[in-house]
């Protein structure tokens, strides 16, 4: 394995941890976030700071996913009060906030970012090797989260929270989970980045990085673990085999996440249900 | 016979409209009770009220002898009551029986950690299965609710309130959009759950169903108490003649 693929695999590692964190929540709880880069961005910046003044890599990880989880949390609690198109709207404005905040930190490093991030100190096959355990314990938490009872609150939250009230669910306990979850793993993946890259700047974790991971979960079937993880493979893949779609990747995001709405609101995993549906009958 | 069920003073407005005002409802243990008035009366206000989906002006309500007025709808429903809608309001992700299943896993989704290392649900399917069987729908349990008639599912929505094993089950309107036969087959159904101890709040228009079914019958008009009473005797009474029939 070359280092160009070496490096090809750990972006997509962590893209695949970014995307499933987003579909516990909008998948799995229904809460749709247009910010979940700020939760990106909070975990590389957290990783970034302490890695500079000497702490270690296991540590430096679980800070960034802890920071992200509890301001996710904190962020979380506007989904008590608004919902659907509102609740849209207020996590685009965390995704801008976040940016706005960080470009003026000088202690954050202003327009410039942080750079000098120490090194992971391992080779780059054995971070690829670091990065992706920490893509299938994603995966594996992710699906056994929805095998679980709280899986199955999840769906009862995402079909019509009213009425999970009124069969004695606790509604924003379990909207708040989903947001605590799903931050913390995006934290997880930014510091994963951040050591990948060792270089950040504000506008990796802005509004277009948010609508890159919704495309991600958006074409693989919102909801779907194994969807989401195919799409987050090719929409990754796809710009570096063919370089001329590099130049043109935010529209043909755009193109796909309209698609997606308009013809398959499913994605691909509701297409390959509707295969084999077919195949069978 | 002890109350089970008291709301006092509810008074109930949405911006300048007044839905309820200075309402008094009791319900004893074990009877069934039918909240009946015409459009408007504010008959599901009063249920929204009780399970605290509306939040009133002012209201006193004791589920028991414990103050449920403060509390959460998801409280309320653990104490003991369990709520139909008007318009079926199914889970469309799940199948006829996790709706059920769902719902009969009341306990095990209380709290987060638990809800989260438990995977086992055979236990709750098996109950839902015994409830679906109740209210003659367990044929269905296997289907997609998006494609099954309004009969199955007034039936489901009655069978996942029973799920949460309530003492109390308010039931808003389960016979509307029924046909005659239909609407019997469930006043039936909801008789004989009333029969094995559950206390029954039945909001319905279905005036014969109603007097075939109910021990008691509570009228509302205009969002006021207008009375109260053994059904024979309350339909007879001039005011509620004029308000609900227009005779």
């Amino acid at each position: 394995m070359g280092l160009y693929e070496i490096s090809l695999a750990t972006g997509v590692g962590i893209y695949i941890i970014l995307a499933v964190s987003l579909n516990m929540i909008t998948g799995y709880c229904g809460q749709i976030s247009l910010g979940h880069a700020a939760f990106y961005g909070i975990g590389a910046y957290t990783v970034a700071l302490l890695s500079k003044i000497g702490w270690p890599i296991y540590l430096t990880l679980g800070a960034g996913f802890l920071a992200a989880g509890i301001i996710g949390t904190i962020v979380g609690l506007t989904s008590l009060r608004v919902r659907e198109d509102f609740l849209a709207i207020v996590t685009m404005g965390v995704a801008f906030l976040f940016v706005g905040i960080v470009r003026q930190q000088e202690f954050l490093g202003g327009e410039m970012g942080i750079s000098g991030i120490p090194s992971h100190g391992m080779s780059k096959l054995a971070y690829l090797g670091l990065v992706l355990f920490f893509a299938v314990l994603s995966i594996l938490f992710s699906w056994y989260v929805k095998r679980s009872w709280m899986g199955f609150a999840f769906d009862a939250v995402a079909d019509d929270e009213d009425t999970a009230k009124v069969l004695g669910l606790d509604v924003k306990a379990y909207k708040l989970t989903a947001f605590a979850m799903g931050t913390a793993m995006a934290g997880l993946a930014g510091g994963l980045y951040a050591y990948y890259t060792r270089f950040i700047i504000p506008d990796t974790f802005g509004f277009i990085e948010s609508i890159t991971i919704l495309s991600m979960v958006a074409v693989g079937g919102i909801g779907s673990i194994f969807g989401v993880v195919f799409a987050t493979i090719l929409l990754v893949l796809m710009p570096e085999f063919f370089r001329f779609i590099n130049d043109y990747k935010l529209l043909l995001y755009g193109v796909l996440l309209f698609s997606v709405m308009r013809f398959a609101p499913e994605g691909l995993s509701g297409f390959f249900k509707l295969l084999v549906r077919r195949k069978d009958g | 016979m002890t109350t089970i069920l008291l709301a006092e003073s509810v008074t109930v407005k949405f911006g300048g409209v007044t839905a309820l005002e200075d309402v008094h409802m009791d319900v004893k243990q074990g009877e069934f009770l039918s909240l009946i008035g015409p459009n408007g009366a504010g008959k599901t206000t009063l249920l929204n009220t009780i399970t605290g989906v509306v939040t009133p002006v002012n209201a006193s309500l004791k589920l028991g002898n414990k103050d449920i007025s403060n509390l959460p709808t998801h409280k309320r429903i653990r104490l003991g009551l369990a709520l139909t809608h008007q318009i079926v309001r199914p889970f469309k992700s799940m199948t006829i029986l996790e709706n059920v299943a769902f719902a009969a896993g009341f306990k095990k989704v209380r709290k987060i950690i638990p809800s989260l290392i438990t995977l086992n649900r055979s236990l709750e399917k098996k109950k839902a299965i015994e409830f679906l069987e109740m209210v003659d729908i367990a044929q269905y349990q296997d289907q997609e609710v998006s494609k099954l008639p309004l009969g199955v599912l007034k039936r489901l929505e009655v069978a996942r309130a029973l799920a949460v094993e309530p003492q109390i089950l308010l039931l808003d309107e389960p016979l509307a959009g029924l046909n005659s036969q239909e609407a019997g087959k469930l006043a039936d159904t909801v008789k004989s759950i009333s029969k094995q101890g559950v206390t029954i709040v039945m909001i319905e228009h279905n005036l014969s169903e109603v007097l075939r079914v109910s021990d008691r019958l509570h009228v509302l008009d205009n969002g006021r108490n207008l009375a109260q009473g053994e059904p024979k005797a309350v339909m007879n009474q001039p005011e509620v003649r004029a308000a609900y029939l227009g005779i």
